[in-house]
């Protein structure tokens, strides 16, 4: 078997074990830690049955031993209240942090986007937006590359059933991170975000709408085909990432509706924006352990 | 019906749910000068903010003709003794929008969810319940699509929060009085004494009147209206005859009727684009049970895709929309042109 890079989970609820289940599959990533803070947690208890090493005692559990075991990449799921101090022990334990919550201290990563400016930057801790921000800022921003935008706006509408108590009780930190993304990474001159939370039974899968608003009237023949460029880059790691009508243009309008399904692994298929935050999370994760196994990088211990 | 001897606070919808029928273009000169009015006809609660609350500015929902804080500034300095409330969903406004409604002067903030989501409300109604002398309300939109049980489960979610009054809101306008004594008589058995309840209701099987006087008899003090009914679907209930009839009754509003009738038939129905009126589309919303600030996206995307706006209106009931998901309807119409061959 090839040589991979170590990785840590951080936060063992839905989002950890999904993601866990689908580095299992990495080429490049081997997770060796699930890391939670409720002893008898099932994801915990999963964890420990796939071979991983666990801990109950938060971060400072994992921390004596970590570099021994060669991490070099940790994920964290658990929530923005606690990631900063959980960024700063384990990156200065030298591994690359994986944002997955909103707290976004390091630079925001759209993996089709910008995910080789965040490796040039060697940055050692990047922060994945939100669920919504993932499905729609590669949207804005195959607009954005054709022509100007001076404004871009997405609703998110997500099931009940997939929508977290994180999600939930802080509910504005997506509508402001989501927003800030469709800016800094997407290209919009404004970002506007609108998350719509329906509890339809069955569950409804994720629904996206992207609005663009062109500064010059809309070039729609090179907008489609940036479109569906696009659609095709992030589909190579969400393969149920659909796009259902559009892009329709209105005068300076450019409307994008899109489905994203998920892949299933743990979460259901419908939860399609939990999906694409863990594939967008470990996407990043594999290019960072490309570039540490080819020795082009080496994350560095700053511990003293 | 005996309701004689109740006292009751009517709320105002004009200057917020009346900007759905505008389209969110009423004027800050128009806002101002109907807030005076409403101020001389001593109108306790006036709302005002863009139709879809505050942060509602966008392709979406529509771009207003002024901002949430440009029309809340200019109402809260017009008026003397009225008082001024603001909406506001979370997923489309943030803390930050309240803070600064708070700033230009309001009393009231109404945070409103989905009628199963309440816990979205958490930050938004504990911050303002902190806010010294702010009235707190939390507001349950889509009322009927639960059982009273699940609806009073969620209205204790909000009151534990901290708003000191809860709303059960028929944005649909599907509601039948039943159906409105139900879930307010239940509220009001279950959530504590000082708690408040109200009811807003829409007027799209001509319910908003028979639905408003059922909630005061199960307990609710507080009743939204508008007058001349300028709201979303076929309006708010319309409150210079929801006045009428509670001083027919003896219900204290302490509103002038006279002068709430001149407001309705002298300044609101003038500003009008359209007549508020229960025509097929708006009964659909009733019958099916759809948001009713569906209305004109559904009557625009059907004339774009050569559709019938009753069929998109169904489709969205039967498919349990919520509110906000107005970008659902352009999807859907394309889908349906499609199927019918003339995409």
């Amino acid at each position: 078997m090839a040589e991979k890079v170590k990785a840590a989970i951080i936060g063992p609820g839905n989002i950890g074990t999904d993601l866990l289940i689908k580095a299992m599959r990495s080429e490049v990533i081997e997770p060796v830690w699930m890391v939670g803070v409720i002893p008898d947690s099932p994801g915990l208890a999963r964890a420990a049955e796939l071979g991983l090493k666990t801990t109950a005692d938060g971060v400072d559990g994992m921390l004596d031993e970590m570099q021994a075991d060669g991490v070099q990449i940790c994920f964290d799921a658990t929530s923005a209240a606690v990631h900063a101090e959980n960024s700063e022990k384990v990156t200065a334990r030298g591994a690359v942090m994986i944002d997955l919550t909103p707290a976004a201290i390091g630079p925001y990563c759209v993996p089709p986007v910008n995910l080789d400016e965040a490796m040039a930057a060697r940055a050692m801790n990047v922060n994945m937006v939100t669920c919504g921000g993932q499905a729609t800022i590669p949207i804005v921003y195959a607009v954005s590359r054709v022509q100007p935008v001076s404004y871009g706006e997405i609703v998110a509408t997500v099931s009940s059933r997939s929508a977290g108590p994180g999600t939930r009780k802080n509910i504005d930190e997506f509508t402001r991170t989501t927003a800030d993304g469709i800016a800094r990474v997407g290209g919009a001159d404004e970002g506007k975000a609108i998350i719509i939370i329906n509890p339809a039974e069955p569950p409804l899968i994720m629904r996206d709408t992207i609005h663009c608003l062109t500064k010059e009237a809309p070039d729609e023949v090179a907008i489609t085909r940036s479109v569906q460029d696009m659609m095709a880059e992030v589909q190579k790691y969400v393969p149920g990432y659909t796009l259902k009508n559009g892009p329709v243009f209105d005068g300076h309008r450019v409307s994008i509706y899109l489905e994203v399904e998920g892949l299933g692994d743990f979460l259901p298929r419908y939860a399609g924006n939990l999906d694409i935050m863990t594939s967008a999370g470990l996407r990043t994760a594999e290019i960072y352990a490309e570039q540490i196994l080819s020795g082009n990088f080496s994350p560095k211990v700053s511990a003293a | 019906m005996d309701l004689k001897g109740k006292q009751i606070t009517v709320h105002d919808m004009c200057l917020r749910d009346g900007m759905h029928p505008m389209q969110h273009q009423i004027t800050v000169e128009q806002m101002v000068a109907v807030a005076k009015a409403m101020d001389e006809a001593r109108v306790p609660l006036i709302e005002v903010t863009h139709g879809d609350g505050l942060g509602g500015k966008s392709v979406n929902y529509g771009f207003p003709a002024a901002s949430d804080e440009e029309y809340l500034r200019a109402v809260c300095g017009a008026v003397k003794h009225s008082r001024v409330s603001a909406l506001l969903l979370p997923g489309i406004g943030t803390v930050d929008h309240l803070k600064m409604a708070v700033d230009c002067g309001i009393s009231t903030i109404r945070v409103a969810t989905h009628c199963t989501e309440a816990d979205v409300s958490e930050q938004h109604i504990g911050m303002a319940s902190q806010i010294e002398g702010l009235d707190t309300v939390g507001f349950l939109m889509m009322a009927h699509m639960i059982p009273a049980e699940e609806l009073v489960e969620q209205l204790k979610l909000m009151e534990s929060y901290g708003a000191n009054c809860v709303y059960i809101t028929d944005s649909a306008g599907y509601m039948l009085p039943d159906d409105v004594s139900d879930r307010v008589g239940l509220a009001r058995r279950e959530l504590k004494p000082d708690t408040e309840i109200g009811f807003h209701g829409h007027h799209n099987l001509a319910m908003g009147i028979a639905n408003s006087l059922a909630a005061v008899e199960a307990g609710a003090s507080r009743i939204d209206g508008s007058m001349a009914g300028l709201g979303a679907g076929a309006g708010n209930t319309p409150l210079e005859v929801f006045i009428a009839v509670c001083e027919r009754m003896g219900v204290d509003t302490g509103v002038d009727l006279f002068k709430a009738m001149d407001i309705a038939e002298d300044l609101i129905v003038p500003m009008m684009e359209q007549p508020i009126r229960i025509d097929r589309d708006a009964l659909t919303l009733g019958y099916a049970g759809v948001y009713s600030s569906f209305l004109l996206f559904a009557k625009r995307s059907a004339e774009k895709y050569k559709l019938s706006s009753r069929d998109i209106l169904v489709e969205l009931g039967r498919r349990k929309t919520v509110g906000g998901q107005e970008d659902m309807i352009e999807d859907l119409a394309l889908d349906m042109a499609r199927e019918a061959g003339t995409l």
